[in-house]
Formats: structure tokens, sequence, C-alpha cells
């Protein structure tokens, strides 16, 4: 096996995986009958991790083209219901495309051109296990990876013909205990009003699964499954969620084993930049690494809010503004993403201090209670972890805001009335809004965004895809300033927010007796006028 | 000056008696050690204390009932928050490398909080409550605890009143405390209907079919609404409450009825007939009830396996009330006003015994000192039926454990 690192260019790094399948090292099979028993189903549990030598540009284009498809899978999970007839379209086009196997049968003939199932079968099951070693360092990553793998099996399990799917959980020893004729016909109107699709007849012919509630939290959070005594009563139609369970349950373990013995194969001076690499490639920047830090001054925050903030952002500032205080949800949203803009600890303390001061909260009571949080945010307290900004993933799915928040993402989060005023308000042109209601209504929250901002930019195509506040900042200014760094500036063009005039002594432009030393500045400030409208 | 007046700067005087006397120390130990059965239950969990001008200690730890007792007599906190049992002891958490110090297991706790309710209570705002305002308490508990019961199979929830506006619930079955973070949020997502922040008018949203739990939920909230909504929120009265109630849906339309009850009725007659006229349902009648009146819940602070929340019998630094079990079978006559303040009690420990005390005392001076004579103490007091509930549910907790451990040895036998 040693040799092998060096015979040639071949990669024998699933060594680790074999640690817990012994059995399977030992026994060498003939490739053709391991192929058979390992390949005989289109759809993997990756229960077996792959045991032959692979060459180092099969492995990189394997993880390569998984990576791929994985953030296919993402952004249709953005863009589209996932239980759409759209959404299943456009997986099963983007699965063929990629080569990845979507075949329920096998047909043995090479085809004339591109692989073979089985050999699509083999990159479903090798790159899997790739992307598993580049995947398991960090938590964020595995989750991540965990999210998308499962998208992926549900759609594929779903998709499966019900006989291939009785195969599936034959061939991989999964059995869940149903429940008895007499308990079904007791239970009989609690069933049909639990899940959507079901009616008494289809109760009847159905199969019901009894299992712990933990095991189905999917159908639990959304209500979509009866509850009774600690165990929900799935019909056979959902079982995918009991499957999937299992799925990211091993998932999730073998990960964690993984990372444990990831050192050994790090060592590999061959794999470990590309591995590095791969995980880097998952969500583009995160926006933690401030290259603006200290660029922006805290009187810039009241006319960047107007011009450069996302609608979210917006929000949150003016909220902040007119009640001087934010809850939970609203600081780390609006916190974080003022850390990404480029504010540094000191003055994240002293806008939200000042702000804070202003309502029920005195001096004593901000630095006692707030003050923690924010040092908190920037790794100074606690765990010392240095958060990063939310994506619009984040703020879309997570912590809905409820009674007195205003974080959360105004597209996904706003009742349509509501969010039509505001853009009113903010002079969006009405076929605009129309156009963004109607992705709303779609659920595209980002398309949405994306809108707004090239409505509120003047432009035609912003020419990239929204996934982060930050980016939405960065695009902005990038837009209004021609690629310059945040300038320091005298009042906002608009005067929107109603800026005080008693800034800071650190903007030179505060002067505007001044003319002279600001000259340059302002025909910047006439361009992005300019650019704004 | 009635005895039930509290004066917070008053405060530290009071604590060392109450710790002292009248703090329930052996139930409470007893219910956070649960039998002892895991190793190190009670040394891992995090207490942490509120002292005076805020004073925030996280982190503390202790071996067992009487180093408890020893050091919250030292530090009298004006507030005591449990968190969770950690892989380590809390107070040494420094010492462990970083990362491997973590949240193990908790109560599944709910945090209810009228504050939440503020949109629509037009009798108070913010922190004030009163009893026109409380049936909410009341109704989020009956929805609560039947849900947590029946479909989700616990059996041993504990309600407390917070002490000043709020309500907390702490499921101690062996089960919820095991939850994982994605299991806590999802029990607190199915149980949460109302949904949206400032930005959303109409935050409950039904489709068909209404699943069981709504319709039991709904059965508790239609026994509170006329009573409560309708005389006395006064919702459907004056011009401007009734714009916010048809702000939800604009179906209903009345123009000569006065009488609120009426009002209702003939919404929900015309919610009827558009039910019956049109194929796809609208449920308006029933989302304004929810929105008004379904539980509102924190679910963040029932997510976070290592989120603190106010332990049982620590006293409201504000009201100076007493945390208190709630008793779920005298429930509709739970009254927070009439929850002993620590003045109240304190004062009780003062008053001149009765006789029939003083021959109980005399006999019981014959067993051993110390444990006994705090029993004594809080049974004088208005704390007393407090702690004997509490008591109570500890005791329930034991049973149900005993019979587990019966239950396991006899399977063992079997084998």
């Amino acid at each position: 096996m040693q040799a092998n690192l060096f015979q040639g260019r071949r990669v024998s790094c699933f060594r680790r995986f074999q640690a817990h399948n012994m059995q399977f090292t030992k026994r060498k099979k003939a490739i053709g009958n391991y192929q058979a028993e390992l390949y005989g189903h289109c759809l993997q549990f990756y229960g077996q991790p792959p045991v032959e030598n692979i060459s180092l540009s099969e492995f990189e284009t394997f993880a390569v083209e998984r990576l791929k498809l994985l953030k296919t899978v993402e952004n249709l999970g953005v863009s589209y219901v996932k239980t759409s007839e759209q959404y299943k379209k456009k997986m099963e086009v983007e699965i063929s495309s990629l080569n990845f196997p979507y075949r329920t049968e096998v047909d043995d003939r090479k085809p004339l051109t591109g692989p073979t199932e089985y050999e699509k079968r083999r990159k479903d099951h090798i790159s899997h296990f790739i992307l598993r070693l580049a995947y398991c360092q960090t938590e964020d990553l595995r989750r991540w990876f965990i999210q998308q793998e499962m998208d992926l099996f549900r759609y594929r399990f779903t998709d499966l013909p019900s006989k291939f799917k009785s195969d599936f959980l034959h061939r991989n020893n999964l059995h869940y205990d149903t429940i008895s004729s007499e308990e079904k016909e007791n239970l009989m109107d609690k069933l049909v009003h639990s899940t959507f699709t079901v009616s008494g007849t289809t109760v009847v012919e159905q199969d019901f699964y009894k299992v712990p509630f933990q095991d189905a939290l999917d159908l639990v959070r959304t209500r979509k499954v009866f509850l009774k005594g600690g165990y929900a009563y799935i019909p056979h139609q959902d079982i995918v969620t009991i499957v999937l369970n299992d799925f990211r349950t091993r998932l999730s373990k073998a990960l964690a084993l993984t990372a444990r013995s990831l050192p050994a194969v790090q060592s590999d001076e061959r794999l470990q930049p590309l591995l590095s690499h791969l995980s880097h490639a998952y969500v583009g920047q995160d926006y933690s690494i401030q290259k603006n830090v200290g660029k922006i001054s805290l009187e810039q925050i009241d006319p960047l809010s107007a011009k450069s903030f996302p609608l979210c952002m917006r929000q949150l500032h003016k909220a902040l503004r007119e009640n001087h205080h934010l809850r939970h949800g609203g600081r780390m949203q609006y916190g974080l993403f003022l850390k990404g803009i480029g504010l540094t600890l000191d003055q994240a303390l002293q806008f939200w201090r000042a702000e804070f001061v202003k309502g029920k909260v005195d001096a004593d009571k901000f630095d006692k209670a707030y003050a923690y949080s924010i040092r908190h945010m920037f790794g100074k307290e606690g765990k010392r972890t240095d958060y990063t900004p939310y994506s619009c993933m984040k703020v879309i799915l997570s912590n809905p805001p409820s009674q007195g928040d205003y974080h959360g993402c105004p597209f996904r989060h706003s009742d349509p009335e509501l969010l039509k005023q505001k853009l009113q308000s903010f002079k969006i042109s009405p076929a605009g809004i129309n156009q963004i209601l109607e992705l709303v209504k779609g659920m595209h929250y980002q398309l949405a965004c994306q809108k707004y901002f090239e409505l509120t930019h003047g432009i035609e195509d912003s020419g990239f895809s929204l996934n982060h506040p930050n980016q939405y900042f960065v695009e902005s200014q990038r837009l209004l300033t021609g690629g310059k760094e945040v300038k320091r500036e005298a009042d906002t063009p608009r005067g929107g927010q109603g800026v005080p005039a008693n800034k800071g002594a650190d903007a030179p432009l505060d002067k505007p007796a001044n003319p002279a030393q600001a000259a340059a500045e302002v025909t910047e400030d006439l361009d992005s006028l300019f650019q704004d409208d | 000056m009635p005895v039930s007046d509290y004066d917070p700067t008053s405060l530290p005087d009071l604590l060392p008696l109450y710790y002292r006397r009248l703090f329930p120390f052996s139930p409470y130990y007893r219910w956070l050690n649960y039998g002892g059965v895991t190793k190190n239950y009670f040394q891992n969990r995090e207490f942490s204390f509120t002292l005076r001008d805020d004073i925030y200690v996280r982190y503390q730890s202790f071996s067992n009932q009487s180093e408890l007792e020893k050091e919250m007599q030292k530090m009298n906190p004006y507030k005591i928050d449990i968190g969770a049992v950690y892989s380590h002891r809390p107070n040494q958490h420094n010492t462990v490398k970083s990362g491997s110090f973590q949240a193990l297991e908790k109560e599944l706790v709910f945090d209810i909080d009228m504050t939440d309710y503020d949109d629509v209570r037009s009798c108070c705002s913010a922190a004030d409550i009163c009893s026109k305002c409380w049936t909410l308490m009341t109704i989020a508990i009956r929805i609560l605890d039947r849900a947590l019961r029946e479909d989700f199979g616990f059996r041993h929830c504990l309600w407390v009143y917070s002490g000043r506006r709020g309500v907390h619930c702490w499921v101690c079955d062996p089960a919820a405390r095991k939850l994982s973070v994605a299991a806590r949020s999802a029990v607190a997502e199915y149980l949460s209907l109302v949904k949206g922040g400032e930005e959303t008018v109409k935050k409950v949203q039904l489709s068909d079919p209404i699943h069981p739990f709504i319709k039991e939920s709904l059965m508790v909230v239609e026994r509170y609404f006329s009573q409560y909504a309708l005389a006395g929120q006064d919702i459907l009265s004056n011009k401007e409450s009734v714009d916010k109630v048809l702000a939800l849906d604009l179906v209903a339309y009345f123009q000569s009825e006065k009488n609120p009850t009426k009002r209702w009725e003939r919404l929900k007659s015309l919610v009827h007939q558009k039910r019956t006229s049109s194929k796809k349902a609208t449920h308006a009648d029933k989302e304004i009830m929810l929105q008004y009146c379904y539980p509102r819940l924190d679910v963040n602070v029932s997510k976070g396996v290592n989120h603190l929340l106010k332990s049982p019998f620590s006293v409201h630094p504000k009201t100076g009330r007493i945390s208190v079990p709630i008793d779920l079978r005298e429930l509709d006559q739970f009254d927070p006003f009439q929850v002993p303040t620590i003045s109240l009690i304190c004062e009780e420990l003062d008053r001149p015994r009765s006789t029939e005390e003083e021959a109980e005392e005399t006999k019981e001076n014959e067993k051993d000192a110390g444990e006994k004579r705090k029993i004594r103490d809080y049974k004088r007091t208005s704390l007393a039926k407090y702690v004997k509930l509490f008591d109570s549910f500890v005791e329930g907790l034991e049973r149900s454990r005993k019979g587990e451990l019966l239950k396991k040895s006899d399977l063992q036998k079997e084998f």
C-alpha cells in the first residue's frame, strides 16, 4: 500500500476509511464482482469507502465535479421550492450533464459518448468520499456538506420508482416499525388531518411507520405529521424523511471520524493543498477578512445606509436610530455586517453605545449588559471566535424575526403589502415594485434583493449573483465609487436619513467652509450622485 | 404599610435571611441531581448568579448540596440562573482545552413573556401585567402542557411563574434533557403558530387540513376567547381596535351591530359563508383568535442547550416575588399578584407562633435540628404550598426513575 504513494501518480487516501472496514481490504475481490455489489443500485448510502487506487488527476476531476454538483444543489435549493416540478427538472438536467448517475437500470453497452452508468456510479461513490476529506474539518464545512448531500439524496431517493425504493431499503438494511391496521383505524381522522396528501382510502392502503419524533424532525418542525406520545406516525409516502434522518446521522458521525484521522491524509503533500483548496471553494467569500478595517467613519453610516446597504440592513439601521435599541437577533445581524464593512471594535462600541444611551439604557447599563456581546462578536470574549457576517442563506433560513424584531430578510419576512409601501417610499417605480413582488411570490428572495439593487443603482444587469449582504455593500460601493475604497464624504446627496450635522472631527469634509481641500472628492460625489439615480 | 409591599432597596437585607432559612435547598438539590444516575450530573451543571449592581457571574458549579448552600448564603445572589450540564465542571472551564468544554444536556425549557403580546393586548404594555392579560399565560400553559404531554409524550413538565411578567416551563424527562439543538428547535417550531416581526401584520396563516395539534389548541383558545378578548380586551368595540382586527382579514364588515359578542358572531358567520361559497377554505376567524391568544414562545431560549433560564425559587429583584411553581390543577385561579414576595415571607417568619406550632416544635426538637429547622421555617410562611408542590414534582421524577430502573433490571433477568 505504501508503495502506491510513490508509484506513478496514484493515491490511496482512503486507507483511513478502510480502518473501519477491515474485511473489505483483506478480501480482494475481482473488480467486476465488486462493482456489481457496490454499484448494483443507482443510489448509494455511502456505507463502504472505495478501496481502489485512483490517479491524482481523476481524484481532482471527481472532486471538482462533485463540488460543482453540490453548488448547483445549493443554488437550486435557494431558487426553487424543493418539492416543485421545476426543481426536479433542473436537478435532473444538472445531474446528467455533470455525468452523475440518474438512471435506475444499468446498460452494459458502452454509450457512444461519455461514461457508462457504472462509471458514473463509481464517480458518485468516490467523489463523495473525496469531499468528505475536504469538508470534515470545521463545523461550518461539515454543516454545508451535509446539507447539500442531504438535498441531493432527498431528490434522488424521492425520484426512485417504488420498487427501487424498497430495494434500496433492503440492500442497506433499513427497517422501520409499521403500525397495525387497528391502530390505523383508531387514529384515522388524525392521520388524515396531519398530512396534506393523505385521504381516508390512502391511509388504509399505505403503511404507516411509527418512529421516535426525534427521527423525523423535518416533519415535526413543519407540523406535517401526526404526533402522539412522543412518536411520529409517518405515511409510506414520507418515508424519505426517516431514511434521510438515518443518512444525516451516519454522515455526520462519519465526518467526525474522518476529521480525527485527517492529519494522516494531510501529511501527503500532494493532497493537502488540493483538499484545502476544495474546502475554500464552497461559499465564495465569507466576508470575515476585512481589507478595509478602519476605513469607515461612524458618520458615514447614515449616508451609506441609504445608498449602499441592502434593505435588511437599512431596515435594521432605521429601527436602531428610531428606537435606540435592537434586540439580540438584530444586533447580531447588523453588528456583524458593520464589522464586515470595516468598523473596528472601538468604533462598534462607540456606535452602539451612542445609540443605546439615547434610549432607555444608560452608559453604565450598556457597558454591563451589551458591551460584552459586541466584544464577543469581534472574538474578544468567550470562545474567542471571530464571527463572520451572516450570509443571505443564514438570514433567510435561520432565526426568523418575532415580536419586536427587525432582523431577517425583508423580502422573506415582510408582508407583501408593507414591503410594497416601503419600496414606494424609496421611490422605486411601480413596474420595478411589481417585478420585485413577483420574485418574492416565487420565493426568490435573493433575486428580489438583486432586483432592488439594480433598480436603486440604475443599472440593467448587476452582473453578479447575490448571496451576502456584505457582497451587496461591496458591489454597491464599487459601482458608486468606481472601485475605490469607501470614501469619506460630506453629506449624503439624498439626505434621506436626516443626517445630523454635528459629526466627528476626523472627517475632512465636515467643514464645507474649506472647499479647496475637498475639491477632488466633490467630483467623486457628483459621480456617485448621477450613478445613484 | 401592608406586609406584601416590597421595597427593592430592602433586598440586600432580606436575601441572607431567605437563603439561610427559607430557600428549599433539599428538593432543589434532589431535582437537579436526578438521582445521581449520570456521573457528575449535578457537579457539571452551570449556575450563574446576578449580584448587586448587575454584576453577572457565570460558570458557577458545586460539588454537592452543602457547597451550593454555603456558596449561595455567602454570595446572596439577586437572581439565580440555571444553565446546561457540561462535559466538565463549569467553574473549571478555563482549565480545559477550548472546544472540549461543551454543553451536553439540559431540560427542554420554554419562556413566555407578556411583552411579546404587546400588539394584541390593550390593558398593559411592556413589563406591566394585570389580571386581564394574565389569561394569555393561562391559555399558553394549557396549550403547551397538553401538547408536551400528549403529542411529545413528556411527563415531567414544571411550570414556574417568572416573578414578573411571564412563565417558564422546565421539561425534565430524561429524553427531553438529551434533545439535540435541532430537536429542540423542531419542537419549538411545531409549537409556534404566531410568526413574523414588526414587518408582518398577519401573523397566523392556516391552511387545510388543520393539523390535530392546531385543533386541540383552538379548543383551548375558544374556551377563553369571548371572555378574554371580546369582554376583557374589547377588541371589537372601538374603531381603532376593530380596524386592527379587520386588517388581519378584510372579509368582515359589520355596520349596525354594537355588541362585541354579536359582532364576533357576525364575523364568524361571514367567514363561514365565504368558506362554503368558495372552494378554497378561509380560516379568518380562527386565525384572528390564534393571533390574539396563541402562546408566543421565545424560540431562542428553547433552542440552545446552553441557554440560561431563571431558576425556580429565585427572587425577582424588581418585584420581590419568588419564582414559584404553578399548580396546573388550580391554573385558572392562579393569580400572579398573590405570589408571595420576599418581604412578605421574611416578615411571616418573625410573626409569633401559634401554640399548635409550638407543640409541634417541642416534638421536633427531640429530633436533629439543622435541616428540620429549615423545613419548619418555610412551613410557617406562604411559601409552604409552593415548596410542597415542588416536592411532589420531584417525587414524581424519582418515582418514574425507580420504575425505569426496575424495568431495566427485569429485562436483564430475562436474559
